[in-house]
């Protein structure tokens, strides 16, 4: 018994005394967040769909921190305070990234001192303008127009535009209970497009649902989107 | 005295070991390992390395691993294990493909099969076994060449052992990218002089032969002349210098090198190939018999082999029907109805199976299989249909009992009784096969996988396993490779005869004229053809048409039965077809059967190809390790 004693009394003390050694990094501290946005107006995109890189150079491999942008535009990273390069790989998101020069795409540094929010300014190829979204009965629809942004050599056609319904925040091509598409060979006037779907018998039943409108251009993976609107039905 | 004399043995022995010098023991050869010189010094040991060579020969699609056949829903996977029992919840591809599958990168295989070449030049064999045994690494290097080719397009050519000197400065073994164009030429040379060093030999079809070596060449030829011409339909799916994207004027020359390689083993001139024709009244069962007859095959030219006890896979085990098989486990793949209905009407026409008529009324059947009669007779050997058989037992595949009244009534458990109003006694509802919805691995789809299936005894227990072997080129691909070569030189007619040819061994009786022949046509008849053998895969990517079919928008009933051999119809969802046996005692419908299309609750996505997808990913890793290589396009 005495013994055992003697074992917790050496085991306690050494516990002790080894625990008091510093064997931890500081978790990083500086928020880095931002969004895309082009003139000021956030762009939406669809969920886990844009990916991005963050490299920081001088430490061996060079590997990027990889992630996606929300359904926002928004990304946020818990980093070390340090100099970073920000790239959207070649051909991701429906947007032009800054400087583009002989197909490469230039990289935006950051220089974080501290938390920093940052507004990464894009060019989008289209735009959604004045999207309104309603609901009456079991009816949700939609008017709005488009507006083409890019028009020079790079210029996208839009191949279809589609109202998603969700019946969650995630209104888009992967979560979805209803869609009406307008393909894009049959639009005539791009600044005035109406939609309307039928919202199917919800389970469980819900008397509310999300819905944006996303466009898709021919060539380009990415979808752009208006914000996703709660509509009360 | 007895101790001193101990101690004069341990002594006197002690002078038996200590006479050998110190430097002779560390230097005496060791008993466990060869050295190079030992290795390639004896012809046996010579063809042991080789065939370890050959037996890491890469594919994306491996019967060792029944998953990889599970893609754009040919097929519902209803296993429940961790690879793959979300599969149909997800609606994107990764760049890797599901579960890495559309990975390889082994620089590593790639090196030992160009230290083979060099070190067999300096072995002490003799010189017409150096020669042979150097011609099939080349063949198996340009293969795996030809296999990055497809997955990554321009890949770094590497054709000597590369040797880091420990300088500190590695730079010099950093080989950038060569031109998809490139690769493929490389390929098509290697192959052309392959061809005339490898022996002439339609019997070794799992060692590299001439007819192999031109298989391989109309092969990629074919596949380049396709990137060639429909690259262009993906603009954006490109990288600069050509490192992905072959210019659109060298398709011609491609095609032409496809035609007249495949011309060549079709003339005779690489060996007697042949279509299976092997059971004629049977024409079902003479082309699941492709596969599995490992006899005097005509049919097959190179092929990865397994043999009983030595290495064998449970393709047959995973994917057999449930009830009654050697293992009681199977059914983890089952064709979809979008495949099922692919498959013509031997009047040469396209029908969805006719489950109501026009009224929109349920059509009644005698038996389970009238509703697929009058079909390619592939479809029952690739499929096991409702109704048919596997391994001399009818498969028991229907989902329930419909009344008189309409209500099913169904079963939570294969084969289940129950009570039915009208029978004094409980009653099978439901198919010992499936399917059940609650369940997994049973016909969901309402069908099981018969391509690669073994008929053998014992094929389908995990004691004993399946040794039918993969075929990785045989003579149906070489006269669809012509028809297609000759459809894009302008020459539909004798596109025509040849598929005609393949078109007879399914049960054709009316040959397609030479306006028949669209390329619908063409990418549609290697789609039945070579259903759940791979090369869907590649037809998806160098005809750019993925990103049609897998848009992303689900699929609905009319848009299931529309469309079909359209070579861009949708097929983002994979639906099942299910039996139902009609109970109404005293009705003329009684006994009779019913079909249902049906969308398993398994499957929740709607598939949607990025373009980036069409390239799998060159990892991080790689990119880090070579600073000269190019990231792949849209990734």
């Amino acid at each position: 018994m005495k013994n055992i004693f003697h074992f917790i009394i050496v085991l306690t003390l050494s516990a002790a005394i080894m625990s008091c050694e510093k064997d931890n990094y500081e978790p990083p501290t500086s928020l880095l967040s931002g969004r895309l946005v082009y003139q000021g107006t956030p762009l939406n995109l669809e969920y886990n769909r844009v990916s991005y890189d963050i490299y920081q150079d001088g430490f061996g491999k060079t590997g990027p921190l990889s992630s996606t942008f929300t359904s926002e535009g928004e990304f946020s990273h818990l980093l070390y305070d340090g100099t970073y390069k920000m790239v959207v790989p070649n051909g991701q998101g429906p947007f032009l990234w800054e400087n583009i020069g002989d197909g490469g795409q230039d990289t935006l540094v950051i220089n974080l001192r501290g938390s920093a929010e940052i507004d990464v300014e894009v060019t989008p190829f289209w735009m959604i303008r004045n999207p309104q979204l309603s609901g009456s009965g079991n009816q949700v629809s939609g008017t709005f127009g488009l507006e083409q942004i890019v028009t020079n050599a790079d210029a996208k056609q839009v191949e279809s535009v589609t109202l998603y319904v969700s019946k969650t925040l995630f209104a888009n091509s992967q979560t979805n209970v209803a869609t009406n598409v307008i393909e894009g060979s049959t639009i005539t006037d791009v600044n005035n497009l109406n939609l309307s779907v039928t919202v199917p018998e919800l389970v469980p039943a819900q008397n509310y649902v999300f819905a944006s409108i996303g466009v898709k251009l021919a060539g380009v993976d990415d979808l752009i989107f208006s914000p996703t609107q709660k509509i009360d039905l | 005295m007895k101790k001193i004399y101990s101690i004069l043995v341990v002594i006197s022995l002690s002078f038996g070991w200590a006479c050998e010098s110190d430097s002779e023991f560390l230097e005496r050869p060791p008993a466990e390992s060869l050295t190079v010189e030992q290795a390639f010094s004896d012809p046996a040991q010579v063809l042991s390395i080789l065939a370890n060579l050959y037996g890491r020969q890469f594919s994306v699609n491996r019967l060792s691993d029944w998953q990889t056949f599970a893609d754009f829903n040919d097929v519902l996977v209803t296993a429940d294990d961790g690879l793959t029992n979300l599969w149909h919840t997800n609606n994107s591809w990764p760049f890797g493909g599901i579960n890495n599958f559309w990975s390889t990168w082994d620089y590593a295989y790639i090196r030992e099969l160009n230290l083979f070449l060099e070190r067999i030049e300096e072995s002490t064999i003799s010189e017409d076994l150096k020669a042979a045994y150097a011609a099939e690494a080349r063949f198996l290097r340009a293969l795996y060449y030809f296999e990055l080719a497809k997955l990554y397009g321009g890949v770094p050519i590497v054709l000597e052992s590369q040797t880091y000197d420990f300088s500190g400065d590695p730079s010099y073994l950093q080989v950038p990218r060569s031109t998809e164009a490139e690769i493929y030429d490389f390929v098509i040379q290697e192959a052309d002089a392959l061809s005339e060093l490898l022996p002439m030999n339609a019997d070794s079809k799992s060692r590299a032969s001439a007819g192999a070596a031109l298989a391989m060449k109309a092969q990629a030829a074919v596949y380049a002349g396709s990137l060639a011409r429909y690259g262009a339909n993906t603009p954006s799916v490109s990288l600069p210098g050509n490192v992905i994207g072959i210019p659109a004027e060298r398709a011609e020359g491609y095609y032409q090198t496809a035609l007249e390689a495949a011309q060549e083993i079709i003339s005779g001139s690489a060996g007697g190939y042949a279509l299976y024709n092997k059971i004629p009244t049977n024409l079902s069962e003479n082309f699941a018999a492709i596969f599995y007859d490992k006899n005097a095959n005509p049919e097959t030219i190179f092929i990865e082999e397994y043999l009983l006890k030595f290495k064998v896979h449970y393709f047959t085990g995973a994917n057999q029907p449930r009830y009654g098989a050697e293992e009681e486990e199977g059914g983890a793949l089952n064709p979809s109805l979008n495949l099922v209905q692919e498959f013509e009407l031997l009047d040469n026409t396209f029908a969805p199976l006719p489950t109501v008529d026009a009224n929109g009324d349920p059509i009644y059947y005698e038996n389970q299989l009238d509703i697929f009669a009058n079909r390619d007779a592939r479809l029952a050997g690739t499929v096991i249909l409702p109704g048919s058989t596997f391994k001399s037992r009818p498969v028991d595949i229907w989902a329930g009992l419909q009344l008189g009244d309409g209500t099913v009534i169904t079963g939570s458990e294969r084969g289940q009784l129950r009570d039915v109003p009208g029978s004094p006694t409980p009653i099978q509802v439901v198919g010992f096969d499936g399917p059940v919805a609650t369940t997994n691995q049973n016909a969901l789809a309402g069908f099981y996988v018969r391509k690669y299936q073994d008929p053998a005894p014992g094929s389908g227990r995990r004691g004993t396993q399946s040794d039918v072997s993969r075929i990785k080129f045989r003579y149906a691909e070489i006269l669809l490779i012509a028809a297609e070569a000759a459809f894009e030189l302008n020459q539909p007619g004798i596109a025509a005869d040849y598929m005609n040819e393949v078109r007879t061994r399914a049960g054709f009786t009316i040959p397609l004229t030479a306006a028949d022949i669209t390329l619908d046509r063409i990418i549609h008849e290697r789609r039945v053809e070579f259903a759940l053998e791979g090369q869907y895969f590649m037809d998806l990517k160098r005809f750019r048409i993925a990103h049609e079919i897998f848009d992303g928008i689900s699929m609905n009933l009319s848009g299931l039965r529309s469309n079909i051999g359209s070579a861009t119809k949708r097929s983002t969802q994979p639906w099942g077809l299910w039996p139902y046996k009609i109970y109404d005692p005293g009705s003329a419908n009684h006994g009779k059967w019913i079909f249902k299309e049906t969308l398993s609750n398994r499957v929740t996505a709607a598939d949607n190809w990025q373009l980036g997808n069409y390239y799998s990913i060159i990892n991080n890793d790689i990119l880090n390790n070579n600073p000269k290589l190019l990231r792949q396009p849209l990734q």
